[in-house]
């Protein structure tokens, strides 16, 4: 526990350390502000909620958390210093767990720094901050899915591109499930059982729900044993290179 | 007692690349132990198998009664290692570095402070302490590397090549450091300095293509030189006409002639292999009247005898 506690540390500050921290965050936050006012149609809609803001979110984060998860292990591979992690007496699941919990308090603070767009919709009417509170949830469930995925398949390069363009595939691809596009085709020919498998895997519908208000254990469960298990794979891709 | 490292049959490919090959030695507290070879010949591959990093495809490996696949955690906390080319996290600054191993290595609080405090001091890293580790020269990168080391003041101390980059006084340093270290611990470093073998190692092994092809002490290591027990010395005589009369003596099996670039000249008597022949040669010497200006006798030559050894094996990773 204190040895995830350390290596959570020393990642988090790693991330204020460099201008990777200040350029995402600046990034997030004009994207965010773009998606909300000018596709979202934030204003036009004239209805106090943060609907608009987190419509955008799966899509946001399909760029940017590749982009901060791509670093996890690629660069310690690259640098050499995952020789140094891995002879200092921890064990593999600290060291990844170490090392996904602070990328995903870093999204969290990045996440929390939109709270102006909060502001202003409680300025300008009466939403329902529990839907509010809800929706923030969701979303940084859905970061942490979306990390956990980058930080295994960085595990797996020393090339950072390389990591970066194959984890913007497979998020692209599993958000794709749950677009009715994507079901309509699985739907002329497979059966209903195959398609809502097919869009349960999709973080979209998920996400969906949590963001209306409603917050079901499903969901929830959904994310937690989706980031469990890519965590897991995360371990055994970094044990497997162990064997060279 | 056991020894604190136990190396049994430790083989590692890398595909079709026999990178180590049925090596097993052992190393008791109070030893230090040379690892010698040629580029590529295995030396960081062992290393890093020793100290967990690289999963062996054969062989055992213990430390301090842990075992590598059993006890991984264990066996990696009794063990400091700097690995070949001292990574480091580069945007840290080698204070806040020091801080997190030694977190990581248990170490709390007041200690801790003091520890980094003493490591700090005997590796004289004060200068750069606040300086971001990317930004060091090489030479301070080794020296954070070590400092990273030793801060736990481990059982055994594994380094790769710990004295690369560094500048002559710092060699001496880290050296001396080494020797006064040496007494409590298990030490292993890797070098292709072959005076490093003579003034911190109580043991040496010779690794080439994989194999372990030596192990003894540097005195055994010396003894398998032509050169073991040479006389060389400088005379007021026609070198080549001495050349031809100590030749000719018993158990002499050549003369070499060296000239330095000051311009004197001196001759080498090789003795026959196994033979002292340094007073048949001053006695010589005597009888003649010639006056010698110098006389030693050579304890060896490691750069020879490391030439020998290793290049009568393929050096390299051998493939099958
Ligand atoms: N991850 C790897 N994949 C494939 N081959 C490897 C790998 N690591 C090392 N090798 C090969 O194993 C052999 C031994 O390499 P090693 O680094 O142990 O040599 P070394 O004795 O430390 O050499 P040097 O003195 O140059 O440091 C080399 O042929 C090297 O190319
Ligand atoms: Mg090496």
């Amino acid at each position: 526990m204190k040895n995830i506690l350390s290596i959570f540390k020393r990642e988090l500050r790693g991330y204020f350390a460099t201008p990777v921290a200040y350029v995402f965050i600046v990034i997030f936050l004009f994207l965010t502000g773009i998606f909300t006012f000018y596709i979202g149609g934030f204003f036009e809609r004239g209805q106090a909620d943060l609907e608009p803001f987190f419509r955008f979110h799966p899509w946001l984060y399909l760029f940017l958390i590749p982009a901060i998860s791509m670093r996890l292990w690629s660069e310690e591979r690259k640098s050499g210093t995952i020789e140094l992690l891995m002879t200092l007496p921890v064990t593999l699941g600290e060291a990844v767990l170490g090392k996904f919990l602070a990328a995903w308090c870093f999204t969290a603070i990045a996440l929390a720094l939109t709270f102006p767009m909060w502001i202003t919709v409680n300025y300008l009417g009466n939403p329902d901050n529990t839907v509010i509170l809800f929706g923030y949830l969701g979303s940084l469930l859905m970061a942490g899915g979306f990390l956990a995925i980058g930080s295994c398949i960085s595990a797996l390069t020393k090339n950072q591109v390389i990591a970066f363009v194959i984890s913007v595939v497979i998020c692209f691809l599993i958000i794709l499930s749950g677009y009715s596009i994507v079901l309509d085709f699985f739907r002329a020919w497979a059966p209903q059982a195959v398609v809502d498998a097919i869009s349960s895997f999709s973080f979209l519908t998920h996400f969906d729900s949590i963001k209306k208000g409603v917050i079901d254990a499903r969901d929830v469960l959904y994310f937690g044993t989706l980031i469990a298990f890519w965590l897991y794979a995360n371990t055994l891709v970094i044990d497997m290179k162990k064997a060279g | 007692m056991s020894y604190a490292i136990e190396v049994q049959n430790l083989s590692k490919s890398f595909g079709s690349l026999h990178a180590v090959r049925d090596i097993s030695f052992n190393v008791a507290r109070g030893d230090v132990l040379g690892f010698l070879g040629p580029n590529g010949a295995g030396k960081s591959t062992a290393m890093k198998m020793i100290t967990g990093f690289l999963e062996p495809t054969a062989g055992r490996v213990r430390v301090c009664g842990h075992d590598l696949h059993e006890e991984p955690v264990q066996l990696k906390s009794r063990i400091g290692y700097l690995p070949e080319g001292a990574p480091a996290y580069g945007e840290m600054t080698p204070v806040s570095f020091l801080e997190f191993i030694g977190e990581i290595r248990g170490l709390r609080g007041r200690h801790l402070q003091d520890r980094i405090g003493e490591v700090v001091r005997s590796i004289h890293l004060e200068a750069v302490l606040e300086q971001r580790i990317e930004t060091l020269s090489k030479g301070y990168k080794r020296r954070v590397g070590l400092a990273q080391a030793i801060l736990h003041d481990p059982e055994v101390l594994i380094m790769d090549e710990p004295t690369d980059g560094l500048d002559p006084n710092q060699k001496h340093e880290v050296r001396t450091l080494i020797r006064e270290m040496a007494s409590t611990k298990a030490i292993v470093i890797s070098t292709h300095i072959l005076e490093e073998v003579d003034s911190v190692c109580t043991r040496a092994i010779i690794i080439a293509g994989g194999r372990l092809l030596f192990e003894g002490t540097p005195g055994e290591l010396e003894a398998r030189s032509r050169l073991h027990n040479a006389v060389t010395l400088s005379v007021n005589r026609d070198s080549f006409a001495a050349q031809r009369e100590l030749s000719a003596l018993g158990n002499v099996d050549s003369v070499d002639i060296r000239t330095d670039s000051s311009g004197n000249t001196r001759l080498t008597v090789v003795p026959a292999a196994g033979t002292n022949i340094i007073n048949e040669v001053t006695d010589f010497v005597r009888t003649r009247g010639w006056t010698a200006t110098e006389v030693r006798v050579e304890s060896g030559r490691l750069d020879e005898v490391f030439r020998t050894i290793t290049t009568q094996q393929a050096s390299g990773g051998a493939r099958t």
